[in-house]
């Protein structure tokens, strides 16, 4: 079956507040997709419309060909939704939450053991355990579990892996890429740029609107300018020093070191840094570098508040 | 939660019943006498005698008896004046002042009536016995009789506990069904329950069954208690009450959900529960007469579902009425809890 999603031209505003402006989108059937955005971007509020929870004030969003505002008792049924927030009764045990949300979609667990089987068995030996009394992971393997259990088409996963460890997070994408085998149309909000490189392809979205659409390969790709890492003793100061840089495009903290971009296309590192040491900085090093996500969502977004 | 849902009612009724009455137990009394005649002794020592009355001190100055008062140690003053005995004995009309402690003026009401009646008592000795040659029995010219139907003694246990009942009910039914579907919102489950298939009437219908079950237990321990362990006496049918009580809750648990679904936190579907509680509690009759209530109250009191019930189960208990005698009522509750429900399901949202 076609389950692929089409969103154009959606806005929605929340009184003076435009949440989403213009956004239009096309999802593939069976892609496993991710949109990209720092929180307050607009993510949430694109799932709200998308699970039907929410109406948009203008444009048009199908879901396997099923309008959200005509058609949404239907698309209910295809719909596997896993909210930022648990959302499970934290009062009933892992079992029941599971025997719950299958009587509510009018099904049974046995029917659909073949879907969640592989992330079941991670979780069976707590079946007996209140969900509330889970850790966060294992939470998350259940919301999961109770999202799949009426085989939806399309799986819509708001911020899955926020507050989740590391070993968890990688887990849970192992599990989507299994998900993705069985042919679901799965995607993701997260604000963690290094899970982009885990989708097919990905959506960058600050305020509600969407910066870039393509694969991670190719939004890399079409980052054209030089990077460089910089690395001094103190780093706040060297920002603070690069950004008086006669020449400088773009400085970026990215973790332990600056990511610099220079608006000339002829760049002498050696300028650079002996400018630096004239600032008094000590132990600089400078050296170019391979643009990831992170860096074309910054250069995206900056060339998106100048244009505002 | 549960085992409080349980046990709270219970411990509630035993409290109540006893607590919430308006027998009078212990009234001080401070007694100024001026006259220290016999007569003025024979009146106190009535005072004294009596079980609702204790006289707490003697003296001869009102002033004396007034900081009593004020220091609250004594709820009424008793003042006879120099010459009391003397107009006794003359026959003329011999004048005793009270002064009563109106802070609590329902209290005030009891004690003045209460004193009223042991000076009444003293009055008939003081007449001129009129015998009647023949039979030597005294002659009363006139005597009112009077017999209290349905509850003989005048017994508050019986008058209280249906309306305490009632009151229980109402608490599970309102609270419990107005907290609950503004925590799933406040906990965020109902997103998860909103993107189902589920239908709305279905879900709210899944949220009335079990405080159904809950009130309706709850009622059956209370008229357990009622019976066996107050001696209260049954009359009607305990079919009919059931049938008054599931009425009713649709009512309430109407009246909660509605409450519940148009709330955002549960702090707020407290507060508007609360104070529907409390209006209805106040003007339901349980405390005060519904008949001593201006008439805008009593026409208001047409909206207010526990004076129907309070009304119905003191009917049904008390006086064995049947279905006939409360189908008005009944009636005009079951359409208040069908409009409720259904306001209730209609304002209910899966999508904002």
């Amino acid at each position: 079956m076609d389950s692929h999603i089409s969103i154009e031209n959606l806005s929605k505003s929340y009184g003076e507040v435009l949440a989403l402006q213009g956004v239009s989108l096309e999802i593939k059937s069976g892609e496993l997709f991710g949109l990209i955005g720092p929180d307050g971007a607009g993510k949430t509020t694109l799932f709200r419309i998308l699970t039907t929870l929410l109406l948009p004030n203008t444009g048009n969003v199908s879901l396997c060909g099923y309008e959200v505002v005509k058609d949404y008792k239907y698309i209910r049924n295809l719909l596997g939704y896993m909210p930022g927030r648990f959302s499970l009764y934290q009062d009933l045990s892992v079992m029941e939450n599971l025997n719950f949300f299958a009587t509510v979609f009018n099904t049974r667990i046995e029917d659909n053991m073949d879907m969640i089987h592989d992330i079941w068995v991670q979780i069976e030996p707590f079946k007996d355990r209140l969900a509330g009394k889970l850790s966060g992971g294992m939470k998350q393997k259940l919301a999961l579990c109770c999202a799949l259990i009426h085989q939806p088409k399309i799986l819509l996963l708001d911020e899955p892996t926020t507050g989740v460890d590391a070993v968890s997070r990688s887990e849970f994408w192992q599990m989507l890429k299994g998900l993705k085998a069985k042919g679901i149309t799965i995607v993701v909000a997260t604000p963690y740029m290094d899970e982009a490189n885990l989708c097919e392809r990905v959506a960058l979205i600050q305020d509600g609107k969407i910066l870039q659409v393509d694969t991670p390969a190719g939004i890399v790709n079409q980052y054209e300018k030089d990077l460089y890492a910089i690395h001094t003793s103190d780093m706040y100061q060297a920002m603070l020093d690069i950004r008086e840089y006669p020449s400088v495009h773009s400085v970026f903290a990215f973790g332990q070191v600056l990511h610099y971009t220079d608006k000339r296309d002829a760049f002498e590192v050696a300028e650079l840094k002996e400018y630096l040491v004239n600032k008094g900085h000590e132990g600089v090093k400078i050296e170019k570098i391979q643009a990831v996500i992170e860096d074309c969502f910054m250069a995206l977004s900056q060339e998106n508040k100048l244009e505002q | 939660m549960l085992p409080i849902i349980f046990v709270m009612p219970i411990i509630q009724l035993c409290i109540l019943v006893f607590a919430a009455t308006y027998d009078m137990k212990n009234t001080n009394l401070y007694v100024v006498d001026k006259d220290l005649s016999s007569h003025s002794r024979e009146l106190i020592s009535k005072f004294n005698g009596s079980p609702f009355f204790t006289v707490k001190d003697l003296g001869f100055s009102v002033d004396a008896g007034e900081k009593e008062l004020f220091k609250d140690k004594v709820d009424a003053i008793l003042v006879f004046e120099k010459g009391f005995g003397n107009d006794v004995d003359l026959k003329r009309p011999a004048g005793v002042q009270v002064l009563v402690n109106a802070i609590d003026a329902s209290a005030a009401g009891l004690y003045n009536a209460y004193i009223q009646a042991v000076i009444q008592d003293y009055n008939l000795h003081l007449q001129p016995k009129l015998i009647n040659a023949k039979t030597r029995q005294p002659i009363q010219i006139v005597d009112n009789s009077y017999s209290h139907l349905f509850n003989p003694e005048m017994d508050y246990i019986p008058y209280m506990l249906p309306g305490i009942l009632v009151l229980l009910v109402t608490v599970i039914g309102l609270f419990l069904s107005a907290m609950n579907v503004v925590r799933e919102k406040e906990i965020g489950t109902i997103e998860q329950i909103n993107v189902t298939p589920i239908k709305k009437y279905q879900f709210l219908i899944g949220k009335l069954i079990p405080f159904l079950i809950i009130g309706f237990f709850e009622l059956g321990v209370g008229l357990l208690l009622a019976t066996f362990v107050f001696k209260i006496p049954f009359l009607g049918s305990l079919g009919l009450i059931y049938l008054v009580a599931f009425v009713y809750l649709l009512v309430v648990l109407g009246i909660g959900l509605l409450i519940s679904t148009q709330t955002d936190t549960q702090q707020q579907a407290m507060f508007i529960a609360w104070f529907f509680m409390v209006v209805f509690i106040m003007m339901s009759g349980l405390f005060t007469p519904v008949e001593s209530m201006p008439e805008w109250g009593q026409k208001l009191n047409f909206l207010n579902p526990v004076s129907y019930f309070i009304k119905m189960i003191r009917m049904i208990m008390l006086k064995g009425s049947g279905f006939k005698d409360v189908m008005r009522e009944l009636g005009i509750l079951g359409l208040y809890g069908i409009a409720m429900l259904t306001i209730a399901v209609n304002r209910y949202r899966k999508v904002s």
